[in-house]
């Protein structure tokens, strides 16, 4: 029975989706958009269980102290003080004693990754509680920011934002920018006249890389463009197209297994 | 007690403002008062339909050109569409307006609330009441509009007593259709009940804003269909393939002999677990960013089972960092089951399979990061990969692992075989489940592509062939999908 | 084993570290050294040029700003260079953006072309010298920014109907019909022509719901990846103009004679696919060249 269940489930809202695309009825969308919430739902409860997965991988690397482990702490108070951040807000002119209650956050997560790796933990822990009414106390009798649970106006909160604006965002743009050395690298090893399949390959891609090229004599732009346009649209294009077909008919076939439970590689039974 | 009196006096006040609202809005008919206009020809035979193929709440409106749309002294500008509504849906809307002030305030925003206008005069009652007494407020208020709406397909029956012609939306000259498409929630003020009586109307408008009214088109009924016709070759052509499939499924099960050609990416892995073991460098598995439900995840699964297998038997260490939680929750009890199978659940550790983070590029570097501390002997790419898919094998490249990779973004399959030892292009990815278990009934399901396959390329050639003719476009035709 | 490599043997196998060496000192040098590239404009963008500049005052145009920053680099300068030649004519615009942090990147492009629209400048394009006066850009008359909303095809869909129907209300909270160049503004009928600017799918909801069912001149901006995947329907006529990726801004700013961030980085992409194409030439004279000893070694 517990092995029959999931196949049954599958097989049934496989089988509902499939029809469902047909059925334009008001009745059937209610119960796609129903069963879309789910998903949603069922996802944001993963999320708390990937959340937890990260803790753990990274408080086991600090407990055996391995390779890089003090990088761990980065991701951990990264994690917890971006949401704290996303939360509050400045109410009055100043952030009155916010920077403190922002330490103490740390130190109460510092303290409370130590308990749990640490074999003293009556010491940690007692530590940790310290933190926490230090914590309590500012959130409670300070007046200059608030919490915001059900707005948006953490979102504008200016530590927040510039973390994500100066500390983010560039971070993401630079990994992105590595694009640029590895494309070189690879265009590098790739293009090697190996055989006469490589060559046709070569020279197309000289070809499509020469058409932004400004410095080239007369009569010759128009060649190389229009040449590379046909590359692009005419061989680039059909074989795209046959791997797209390729691709269509593995995703209606798969699905159909899925649904049918001859395909249970997902569920660890392959 | 105190909240229910409150809405009672909310109510009072509202509908009390009603009479008010009807005189004072501009969007009430006022054909009545430009009588001395000189009036151009109005729009002739206004009929309409249930949109078809839909949901419900919609009807498609057309009219015949007023003659003097394009010409004549009275050159008319445009067309002003009317319905008519019973005062039951004016209320409802007042009520419903006051929902939405609610929910502002209850936002903390009040942006779209003009001074002066009706909203900031309701805002400035609602603005003295609490939180909680809010919430309950609207609740009431809400229950109110919903027990209203079911009594709206009767109120329209009272035609043409008891209501008001409200403006609808406009159409510049020369546009003879307009598809009125209500909205479905009972919360919205566009909500347009089904099976009840709709009338409309179209007036022509001039320059100096003479009206003339075409016929009066009703009583019509709107309703929600149990079939989307246009979506009928898609039923034939999922019916088809599924036949088939079946049929070659049977097929193999009978002991038929199938073929498939071997993949060079699935080989390689036996030798790749092989060549880590040896090296005592572990094997980094990386499911790509695609969710659950995308197709190539669910075959990556099914390969991870194999190598999750493969790795306990001879004692290896996986590494499997994920993007998504609910891929993470899956490939989890994947990599354990097949601990299991392989007689070794004891070996199975929880951080094996781990989650790191759902923004692409931070993403990028934690593998980056996994990659290049810890040396894995190999790595897997299966799965959906975006720009991040050379930057991961440019990376595993640099650090000496063999690659083997299997992506269905066609965009990043270049990359995947510059920079990888083995690539699995597209469909092979699908594939490799079947070619893995050679279980006659997976491997029936490919038969059935390559049937498949077979007649597009029949109806592609017949289709090259019939626009040599000018046939080509009714040819295309048969296959239209409309969504 | 080092000392029997010989020059052909290293060109082949350089490690690619000295590849990335070479690749960012020649980013930084034309980066940072200020000298200007001739830029050969195409008729796709050449063709966006002209329906824009032959477009009279007070007409309208949307752009859709429906990039991320990750696709800043390749995008903003195309936004920067439109919309500054469409407001320098007096063209009123509606910003709308369908992508998540697409509105952060209207927003600063709106503030920065409006300082710089605040100086007088002349431009000299089709032969002709065109001069303009500074002026104020204003919220409202000059442009109308409808913000964000999620599900593209869908608000693709609704504003083919009435701008109303998603965005009651602009970016800034103002709603629509108090603003003044939105009186009688509807849909896409009054609007001239639709200028997406889109690093990923949101292109083809514009296509296939959008010029397929309202049939307005759409002209697009792509990245320079997704470029190829779009030539078919320039062909089909769907699309009347394709900039693709920074060479089509720069285009554009060459067009336009109003040289900005794209032809600045034009001399770093130019140059860096110089280096490419050295080292793959490379790499190909010592494959041959070690192939050839190894036949002669062999022989």
């Amino acid at each position: 029975m517990k092995r029959q269940l999931p196949f049954l489930l599958v097989f049934i809202f496989g089988a509902f989706m499939t029809i469902q695309y047909y059925i334009p009825h008001e009745s059937s969308e209610f119960v796609y958009t129903f069963l879309l919430d789910w998903t949603m739902i069922i996802g944001i409860f993963a999320l708390a269980l990937g959340i937890w997965s990260l803790y753990q991988v990274s408080v086991e690397k600090i407990k055996h102290k391995k390779e890089n482990w003090v990088y761990s702490y980065v991701t951990l108070f990264g994690l917890f003080i971006m949401v704290v951040l996303g939360f509050t807000f400045k109410v009055g002119d100043s952030w009155g004693l916010y920077s403190v209650f922002v330490i103490a956050l740390m130190a109460f997560l510092y303290c409370l990754i130590n308990a749990s790796i640490a074999k003293s933990k009556g010491l940690w822990f007692g530590l940790s509680g310290v933190a926490l009414v230090v914590l309590l106390g500012i959130a409670y009798f300070d007046d200059s920011w608030g919490v915001a649970f059900m707005t948006s106006e953490g979102l504008r909160n200016t530590m927040f934002t510039n973390f994500a604006d100066f500390v983010m965002t560039p971070i993401l743009a630079t990994m992105f920018a590595l694009l640029a050395f590895f494309i070189a690298s690879a265009a590098y090893r790739a293009f090697r006249a190996r055989n006469v399949l490589a060559s046709l390959l070569l020279v197309s891609a000289i070809i499509v890389m020469l058409r932004f090229n400004p410095y080239m004599p007369f009569g010759l732009p128009e060649l190389i463009a229009e040449l590379s346009n046909w590359l692009m649209n005419v061989p680039n294009l059909a074989a795209q197209r046959a791997i797209v077909i390729g691709i269509g008919l593995g995703i209606v076939a798969t699905s159909l297994k899925v649904i049918l439970g001859i395909e249970r590689g997902y569920m660890g039974k392959g | 007690m105190k909240v229910k009196l409150l809405f009672a006096v909310i109510l009072l006040l509202l509908l009390s403002s009603l009479s008010f609202a009807q005189d004072d809005s501009a969007e009430i008919d006022t054909s009545a008062v430009v009588e001395e206009l000189v009036l151009p020809a109005p729009p002739g035979n206004l009929s309409g339909v249930d949109k078809p193929n839909d949901h419900g709440h919609s009807i498609d409106l057309s009219w015949e050109l007023s003659p003097d749309d394009g010409g004549g002294l009275n050159t008319v500008l445009q067309y002003d569409i009317y319905h008519w509504v019973p005062n039951l849906m004016l209320e409802l809307n007042l009520v419903r307006d006051s929902i939405s002030v609610i929910q502002k305030i209850i936002r903390k925003t009040t942006n779209g609330i003009i001074e002066g206008s009706q909203a900031d005069s309701m805002k400035k009652v609602f603005e003295k009441l609490s939180r909680s007494e809010l919430f309950d407020v609207r609740n009431s208020l809400t229950e109110y509009v919903k027990k209203g709406n079911k009594g709206l397909a009767e109120a329209c029956k009272s035609y043409p007593e008891g209501g008001a012609w409200l403006f609808l939306d406009k159409k510049p000259s020369g546009t003879s259709t307009f598809d009125h498409i209500g909205s479905k929630e009972f919360k919205s003020s566009g909500f347009v009940p089904d099976f009840a009586n709709l009338y409309y109307r179209v007036d022509a408008v001039t320059a100096d804003g003479a009206k003339a009214s075409s016929n009066i088109l009703g009583p019509i009924q709107s309703s929600g269909q149990w079939y989307n016709t246009f979506r009928t070759p898609v039923v034939f052509s999922v019916l088809l393939f599924t036949l088939l499939t079946v049929f070659f499924v049977q097929k193999a099960r009978k002991g038929a002999d199938l073929y498939v050609r071997p993949l060079g990416g699935i080989e390689a892995v036996d030798d790749a677990i092989g060549r880590a073991t040896e090296m005592g460098r572990p094997i980094l598995y990386v499911l790509g960013l695609g969710s659950a439900a995308d197709i190539a995840t669910i075959a990556s699964f099914t390969i991870l089972g194999r190598v999750a297998k493969k790795v306990a038997e001879y004692q290896t260490e996986l590494l499997v960092p994920t993007y998504d939680p609910i891929v993470m929750t899956v490939a989890q009890e994947v990599v354990k089951s097949a601990y299991l199978d392989a007689g070794r659940p004891d070996a199975y550790k929880e951080d094996t399979v781990h989650f790191v983070t759902q923004s692409q590029f931070a993403y990028v570097a934690a593998v980056n990061g996994i990659m290049l501390r810890e040396l894995p002997a190999t790595n897997i790419y299966m799965g959906k990969f975006f720009a991040e898919s050379l930057i991961l094998a440019e990376t595993g490249a640099l650090a000496g692992s063999i690659q083997i990779s299997g992506t269905d973004e066609i965009a990043q399959i270049p990359f995947f075989i510059v920079a990888c030892d083995y690539t699995l292009i597209g469909e092979e990815l699908y594939a490799a489940s079947a070619y893995l278990g050679k279980e006659p009934v997976l491997l029936g399901s490919l038969k059935a592509q390559d049937y498949a396959k077979a007649a597009i390329i029949v109806l592609a050639v017949i289709g090259v062939i019939l626009a040599q003719f000018d046939f080509g476009t009714e040819f295309v035709n048969l296959f239209e999908v409309v969504n | 084993m080092t000392e029997h490599k010989n020059i052909f043997d290293k060109m082949m196998t350089l490690d690619r570290r000295w590849v990335f060496l070479f690749l960012i000192i020649v980013c930084v040098a034309t980066y940072v050294v200020d000298f200007e590239i001739p830029i050969n404009t195409e008729p796709e963008v050449e063709s966006i040029f002209n329906f824009l500049d032959s477009l009279p005052e007070n007409d309208i145009v949307l752009i859709a700003i429906d990039y991320d920053p990750n696709n800043l680099a390749e995008l903003h300068p195309m936004t920067y260079a439109v919309v500054e030649h469409l407001w320098r004519k007096k063209v009123k615009i509606i910003f709308t953006s369908l992508s998540q942090l697409g509105p952060a990147m209207a927003d600063q492009a709106i503030r920065d072309i409006s300082d710089s629209l605040k100086v007088d400048k002349t431009y000299n394009y089709n032969g002709v010298e065109h001069n303009f006066k500074g002026r104020e850009i204003v919220n409202g008359v000059d442009y109308t920014f409808l913000g964000f909303k999620p599900y593209y095809a869908l608000i693709i869909l609704g504003m083919g109907q009435d701008f109303r129907l998603n965005f009651p209300s602009d970016y800034y909270g103002t709603p629509l019909d108090d603003l003044p160049m939105m009186q009688g503004v509807i849909n896409y009928d009054q609007v001239a022509c639709v200028v997406d600017l889109s690093g990923g799918n949101i292109t083809d909801a514009w296509i296939s719901y959008g010029q397929g069912r309202f049939n307005f001149p759409l002209m697009l901006g792509l990245t320079g990846v997704m470029v190829s995947q779009y030539y078919p329907f320039l062909g089909s006529g769907q699309v009347s103009g394709i900039m693709g990726g920074l060479l089509g801004a720069a285009q554009y700013e060459e067009l336009a004679d109003n040289p900005g961030r794209a032809k600045d980085g034009m001399r770093v992409q130019l140059y860096a696919h110089y280096v490419i194409i050295l080292f793959i030439i490379l790499g190909n004279i010592g494959y041959f060249m070690t192939r050839r000893n190894r036949l002669k070694g062999g022989n």
